[in-house]
C-alpha cells in the first residue's frame, strides 16, 4: 500500500509539473463541457451546439463533468460561463490540469487491486509501468485527456474478474462503457466471459437467475445514465452525438493500424497503374490533406465502410472467444480483454492513435508473467508510445516526450529480466528481455530512432517543405509494424494457451 | 491490502525471496544511474516550462534579463569594455558584476544559442527586455546544456569516487545506495527550482567545485585546484569555499615529505588559472580593479531583500544599516565571519580527512551565509551543495537543511510565479528522500523523542507559515510580516545546522561506507 501512493504520488510530482505545456483543443473541449454540464438543463446537453465542441461522451462521463463543474465555479465563475468560448487563464488551467492528476486516483484503485497479489517486486513494476506510462502521461496531461481516469475503471473491472467476482466485474465494465463508448470494443469479450463463466454450469435455474441478477445490474447503469434523456425523447439525437460516423475511416493522422497498409497499398497501386496505361483518377477526398468527407478516398481498393471495418473486429475477435466459450479461465481475462481491444485497434472505424493504450495498460499487468510477455510488452509499449509522439509538436515538450520514453525503456529493459534470470536452466534460453524481444525486435526497436532523426533531422534538410505529410506518414507506417507484429502475437498467444 | 496477502501466499510469492529491490530488479547500477539522471533532467526540463523572474516586470525586469543582457553586451563589445561604463554598455542596467568566467560563458551562449536563431534577441539595445518564447526555449537550454556539461558529470564523478571501485560491478545486496545519493545531488530542489525556473547559472560554479571536491577527494589535488578556481571565477560567491579547501590542501600538504614544494605547486596552479582567465584585464592595474571593483558591490547594503542571515535576522532589533557606516559593517561581518569559520579550518589543517573536508565545506559556508557582506537568499544554495555530498552521513540534518533552505526561499519563488513548481519539487524531494525501500542500514537513524517532538512542531509551524503565506494578506502596517517570520524561522533552523555541523566535523570518526581507501592515504 505504501508503494502504491509512493509511487502515485511522485508521478502526481511529474503530473503537476507539466500543468505549463502545450495542451491541444481537448482542452477546450473539457472547459466547454464543464460550462455545458454546468448552465444548461439536462435536456440541452446533446442538443447544444454553441461551440463546435459538441458532447460526444456517453452520460456518466458527462455527469462526471457536471460534478467537476461544482468545485471549477467555486475556483472562477468564468470557467463555468458558457458564452466563454476558448477561455484559457490561469485558473482554469490549474483547475484542469489539477482535475486531470487527481482524477488519475481512479488507476491507483485500479493498479492497486490488480496487482494486489502479485509479489513484491513484479507488483512494484506494474505500479511503475501503469501509473508512469509515457503514453498516457502524454495523452493525458500534455495533450488533455482524461484516459486515467477511465483505464482506472477498466483495470478495477479488471482485477474484479480475476478474483472471481463477476457481478461487480460487470457493473464497473458497465458504467465503463456508459462514461467512453470506444471501451465497448471488448463488450463480446466480456459477453461470452460472463455468460460462460457467471451464467452456466449451476443447473438452468440457478443460471438464469444469475443471467437476470447481471442483465438487471447492467439494465440499471445504462437506466441512470441514458435515463434522463429518454425520458426527453433524445436517444436518437444522443446517439447522434455519440457516433459521428461521416467522420470517415481514419483520423487526420492516421493511426497506427491496418488501414494505413491499405491505404499505402492503393496509393501503389495507382502509381503503377497509372505508369502502366491505365487511366486511375486522383480521388478528391485525401487522407493527407487533413479533410476527410465521405466520397472515397481509394484510387483503385474499394471503398471501406464502417460495416465492413466492424465485420473485421469481430472476425479478428472470433478464435479468442471461441477460446472463451470453451474454457472460461480467469486467470487469462486481462489477455483476453486486451485482444479484443488490440482487434478494435487494427481494424476500427475512425481510430485514434490514443485507443492503443486501451490494451498497453492492461498489458502491463502480465508483462512480468512470462519471457515472451517482457519482450512482447517492451516492443508494443515503444510502439504504441512512439506513435503519440506527433501529438507533442512543440519543440519546448520535445525533450519531455523523449525523456520520458526512454526512462520508461529504461525501467522496462532492466527491470523486467531479473524475474527470470536463475530460473532457466537450459542454457540456450534466452534469459534477459533483450533476449526476448530477438535480434529482428531489437533491429525493429533501433528503426524507431532511424524514423525520429529522418522526421526532425533529414526531412527537414533534404526535402525542406516538400512532402510534409512524409514523416507523419513514416511514424504511422513504421508503428503499424509493430502493431500489427503485436496483434498476431496476442492472437497466437491465446491460441497456445490452453 | 497486505493483510489479504498473508493469508494465502500464491506459488509466485514463494520463489521471490530477495532482497527488497527496487522493482525487484538486480540490475546493475550504472543502468539505473542511468535511470536516475535522465529523471532529474527530465524534472528539469519540466520546470523549464514554467515563469522565470522578472517575465513581463519592466522595466527592470529580473535574473532571466540580467544573463539575456549580458550575452548582448559580450556578443557586441570587446572584452575590455565588459565591465567599463561606455556608451554601449550601461552600467547601471544590469552591469556584469561576476567574473570573468561568467562573462565568457554569456559570450558563447550568446554566439552559439541566441544568435544564431533570434537574432533580434541580442541586439545591441534594441533587445532590452526581449521576450518571445523561442528566445525564452533557447534560454532555458542554455541552462540545461550547462547544467549537463558541469554539473552532471561532476555529480556522477563524485559518486564513483565517494563509493570507490564498488560501483562498476553489479553489487549483490540489491541496495540502491548510490543510486539515491546521486538523487539527492541531482534532485537538489532548491538549484532546480533557482536555476531552471528562476533563471541562474549556479549549475556551472556549483558544478565545478563538487568536480574540484571529487578530484581532491580522489587524490587529484592539482586538478581540483584548477576545478576550483574555475567555480571562482564563474561566480565570486564560490569563496564562500576558499577556507575548507584552502585549509584542507594545506593540512594535507604539511604531511609530505617536502610541505613547501607542494604548497608551491598548487600556487601555481591557482595563479595560471586566474592568469588566464583574468588575461583581457592583466593590461593595467585600473583595469584588473576597474573590473573587482563590480565584483564587490559594497554599496547594496549589508544584506538584501529577506535573507535568513544573521544581519537581517537580528535587524528587527538592531537597525544595522542605520545605525553604522558601511565601513565598520564591513569590519563587523568580515571579523565575524572569520572567527566563526576559524575552527573547521583549524581542524582540517591539524588533521585533513575527506569526511572533514566535506563538513568544512558546510561549514565555512555557512559561516559566510550567516555573516558576511551582501549575501542574498539565494546563496543558501553555497551550504546547501556539499551538505547534499554529506546526505548518507547526515540524512536528517541534510533533509532538514533542504527543506529550509527551501522554505527561505518561498517568497522568491512565489514572486515568480513558481509556486506550483515549488510544491512539486518539495514533494519529489521528501519522496525520494524517503523511498519506500531500505536504501541503507544505517539511513535511518534513531532520533530522541524530544529533538523529534522540536522537529515536528518546527515542521507544523513552518506548514502553517506555507499557508499563511499563500492566502492571507499582511497587515497593512506589516506588509512583510511573513517574510520576516519566515526568515527568523529558517534563520533559527541554520543557526542550529551550523552549530551541530562544526560539532560533528571536531567529533569525526572515520568510519563510514564511502572512502574504502581513505585510511592507506592518509
Amino acid at each position: 500500500m505504501a508503494d502504491l501512493a509512493w509511487f502515485w504520488c511522485a508521478a502526481a510530482c511529474v503530473k503537476v509539473l507539466l500543468a505549463p505545456a502545450y495542451r491541444s483543443t481537448d482542452f477546450e473541449v473539457h472547459r466547454h463541457w464543464l460550462a455545458l454540464t454546468s448552465s444548461l438543463p439536462i435536456s440541452q446537453w446533446y442538443v447544444d451546439a454553441s461551440s463546435p465542441w459538441t458532447l460526444d461522451y456517453p452520460p456518466l462521463f458527462a455527469y462526471f463533468e457536471f460534478l467537476l463543474s461544482i468545485p471549477a465555479a467555486i475556483v472562477d465563475p468564468a470557467i463555468v460561463d458558457i458564452r466563454n468560448l476558448g477561455y484559457e487563464a490561469e485558473s482554469v488551467v490549474l483547475f484542469q490540469r489539477l482535475s486531470v492528476v487527481f482524477a488519475d486516483l481512479s488507476l491507483l484503485v485500479g493498479a492497486g487491486l490488480i496487482a494486489r497479489r502479485l509479489s513484491g517486486g513484479k507488483r512494484r513494476l506494474v505500479y511503475a509501468l501503469i501509473l508512469w506510462s509515457p503514453a498516457l502521461i502524454i495523452v493525458d496531461h500534455v495533450h488533455f485527456q482524461y484516459n486515467g481516469l477511465l483505464l482506472g475503471v477498466l483495470l478495477l473491472s479488471l482485477a474484479l474478474l480475476t478474483e472471481g467476482r463477476d457481478l461487480e466485474g460487470g457493473l464497473a465494465f458497465a458504467v465503463l462503457i456508459c462514461s467512453k463508448h470506444l471501451f465497448a470494443v471488448a463488450a463480446p469479450v466480456y459477453f461470452v466471459y460472463l455468460l460462460r463463466h457467471y451464467c452456466s454450469g449451476r443447473g438452468i435455474w440457478r443460471d438464469l437467475g444469475r443471467f437476470l441478477k447481471m442483465g438487471a445490474v447492467v439494465g440499471v447503469v445504462a437506466a441512470v445514465s441514458f435515463g434522463p434523456f429518454l425520458y426527453h425523447g433524445q436517444m436518437k439525437q444522443v446517439f447522434y452525438r455519440l457516433f459521428p460516423f461521416g467522420r470517415g475511416l481514419c483520423h487526420a493522422y492516421w493511426a497506427p493500424n491496418f488501414w494505413v497498409f491499405y491505404i499505402i497499398l492503393d496509393k501503389f497501386m495507382a502509381f503503377f497503374l497509372r505508369k502502366l496505361g491505365y487511366p486511375v483518377e486522383i480521388p478528391s477526398a485525401s487522407f493527407t490533406g487533413g479533410l476527410v468527407g465521405s466520397s472515397s478516398p481509394f484510387a483503385v481498393l474499394p471503398q471501406v465502410t464502417p460495416a465492413v471495418s466492424l465485420v473485421l473486429v469481430i472476425v479478428g475477435m472470433s478464435p479468442c472467444l471461441v477460446r472463451v466459450w470453451k474454457k472460461p479461465e480467469p486467470r487469462h481475462v486481462v489477455r483476453w480483454v486486451s485482444y479484443a481491444y488490440t482487434c478494435g485497434f487494427i481494424f476500427g472505424w475512425h481510430v485514434h492513435e490514443k485507443a492503443s493504450l486501451h490494451f498497453v495498460i492492461p498489458l502491463a499487468v502480465i508483462a512480468a508473467d512470462s519471457l515472451e510477455d517482457a519482450g512482447h510488452y517492451f516492443l508494443l509499449a515503444t510502439a504504441s508510445c512512439y506513435s503519440m509522439f506527433p501529438l507533442l509538436f512543440g519543440p519546448e515538450e520535445y525533450p519531455v516526450k523523449l525523456l520520458l520514453l526512454l526512462i520508461h525503456s529504461i525501467i522496462v529493459l532492466s527491470s523486467l529480466s531479473p524475474f527470470f534470470s536463475g530460473k532457466v536452466s537450459q542454457e540456450d534460453v534466452p534469459t534477459t528481455t533483450t533476449a526476448a524481444v530477438g535480434p529482428a525486435g531489437m533491429w525493429y526497436l533501433a528503426g524507431f530512432a532511424a524514423v525520429e532523426v529522418w522526421g526532425q533531422l533529414l526531412h527537414p534538410l533534404l526535402l525542406g517543405d516538400r512532402l510534409p505529410f512524409l514523416p507523419l506518414m513514416l511514424v504511422s507506417t513504421y508503428c503499424a509494424f509493430g502493431m500489427v507484429y503485436s496483434w498476431t502475437w496476442q492472437l497466437r498467444r491465446i491460441l497456445a494457451a490452453g | 491490502m497486505g493483510r489479504r496477502r498473508k493469508e494465502s501466499p500464491t506459488a509466485g510469492e514463494v520463489e521471490e525471496e530477495r532482497p527488497p529491490y527496487f522493482f525487484g530488479a538486480a540490475s546493475t547500477s550504472m543502468v539505473r544511474i542511468l535511470a536516475v539522471s535522465l529523471f532529474a533532467l527530465l524534472v528539469r526540463v519540466l520546470v523549464a516550462l514554467g515563469p522565470y523572474s522578472g517575465r513581463r516586470r519592466p522595466p527592470m525586469y529580473g535574473d532571466y534579463e540580467a544573463q539575456r543582457h549580458w550575452m548582448e553586451i559580450t556578443i557586441h563589445t570587446p572584452p575590455s569594455e565588459w565591465y567599463r561604463n561606455t556608451s554601449s554598455n550601461d552600467l547601471a542596467y544590469w552591469g556584469l558584476d561576476y567574473p570573468p568566467l561568467t562573462a565568457y560563458q554569456s559570450y558563447v551562449h550568446g554566439r552559439l544559442f541566441l544568435q544564431p536563431f533570434v537574432p533580434d534577441s541580442v541586439a545591441l539595445f534594441l533587445s532590452r527586455g526581449f521576450e518571445s518564447s523561442k528566445s525564452k526555449l533557447l534560454m532555458r537550454w542554455t541552462v540545461l546544456s550547462s547544467d549537463l556539461l558541469v554539473f552532471f558529470p561532476a555529480a556522477l564523478c563524485f559518486v564513483f569516487i565517494y563509493f570507490g571501485r564498488r560501483i562498476r560491478r553489479g553489487r549483490g545486496d540489491g541496495s540502491v545506495t548510490h543510486e539515491w545519493l546521486l538523487a539527492m545531488i541531482l534532485l537538489n530542489p532548491c538549484l532546480i527550482l533557482i536555476d531552471h525556473g528562476h533563471f541562474q547559472y549556479n549549475c556551472i560554479s556549483l558544478g565545478f567545485m563538487i568536480g574540484a571536491v571529487a578530484a581532491i577527494l580522489s587524490g587529484r589535488e592539482l586538478l581540483g585546484s584548477f576545478l576550483f578556481c574555475l567555480s571562482l571565477n564563474h561566480k565570486q560567491m564560490s569563496a564562500y569555499y576558499a577556507p575548507a579547501f584552502f585549509a584542507h590542501l594545506l593540512g594535507k600538504c604539511l604531511r609530505r615529505h617536502n610541505p613547501i614544494l607542494s604548497v608551491m605547486k598548487l600556487a601555481i596552479v591557482v595563479l595560471a588559472t586566474f592568469v588566464l582567465m583574468w588575461w583581457p584585464y592583466l593590461y593595467s592595474l585600473d583595469a584588473a580593479r576597474e573590473v573587482l571593483s563590480r565584483l564587490a558591490p559594497f554599496e547594496r547594503g549589508i544584506y538584501e531583500d529577506y535573507v535568513a542571515n544573521f544581519w537581517c535576522s537580528t535587524s528587527t532589533l538592531i537597525k544595522w544599516k542605520m545605525r553604522f557606516t558601511v565601513k565598520s559593517l564591513k569590519l563587523f561581518s568580515l571579523c565575524a565571519t572569520v572567527i566563526s569559520f576559524l575552527p573547521s579550518t583549524v581542524q582540517q589543517i591539524k588533521s585533513p580527512s575527506n569526511h572533514g573536508f566535506l563538513h568544512a565545506l558546510l561549514n565555512s559556508s555557512f559561516s559566510f551565509y550567516l555573516f558576511s557582506y551582501q549575501v542574498h537568499e539565494k546563496s543558501i544554495l553555497l551550504p546547501l551543495i556539499p551538505a547534499s555530498l554529506l546526505a548518507l552521513e547526515e540524512p536528517t540534518a541534510f533533509g532538514w537543511l533542504t527543506y529550509h533552505a527551501l522554505f527561505s526561499m518561498f517568497p522568491l519563488l512565489r514572486r515568480d510565479g513558481l509556486t506550483l513548481q515549488y510544491g512539486a519539487l518539495l514533494s519529489l524531494f521528501g519522496l525520494i528522500y524517503r523511498l519506500p525501500i531500505e536504501v541503507h542500514g544505517r539511513r535511518r537513524p534513531r532520533i530522541p523523542w524530544k529533538l523529534q517532538t522540536v522537529m515536528a512542531l518546527s515542521s507544523f509551524s513552518s506548514a502553517l507559515l506555507h499557508l499563511v503565506y499563500l492566502i492571507v494578506r499582511p497587515p497593512r502596517r506589516y506588509p512583510f510580516l511573513f517574510e520576516a517570520l519566515i526568515m527568523a524561522l529558517c534563520f533559527a533552523q541554520f543557526v542550529i545546522l551550523a552549530i551541530y555541523s562544526n560539532i560533528r566535523q571536531w567529533t569525526l570518526r572515520d568510519a563510514s561506507p564511502g572512502f574504502p581507501s581513505e585510511k592507506k592515504k592518509i
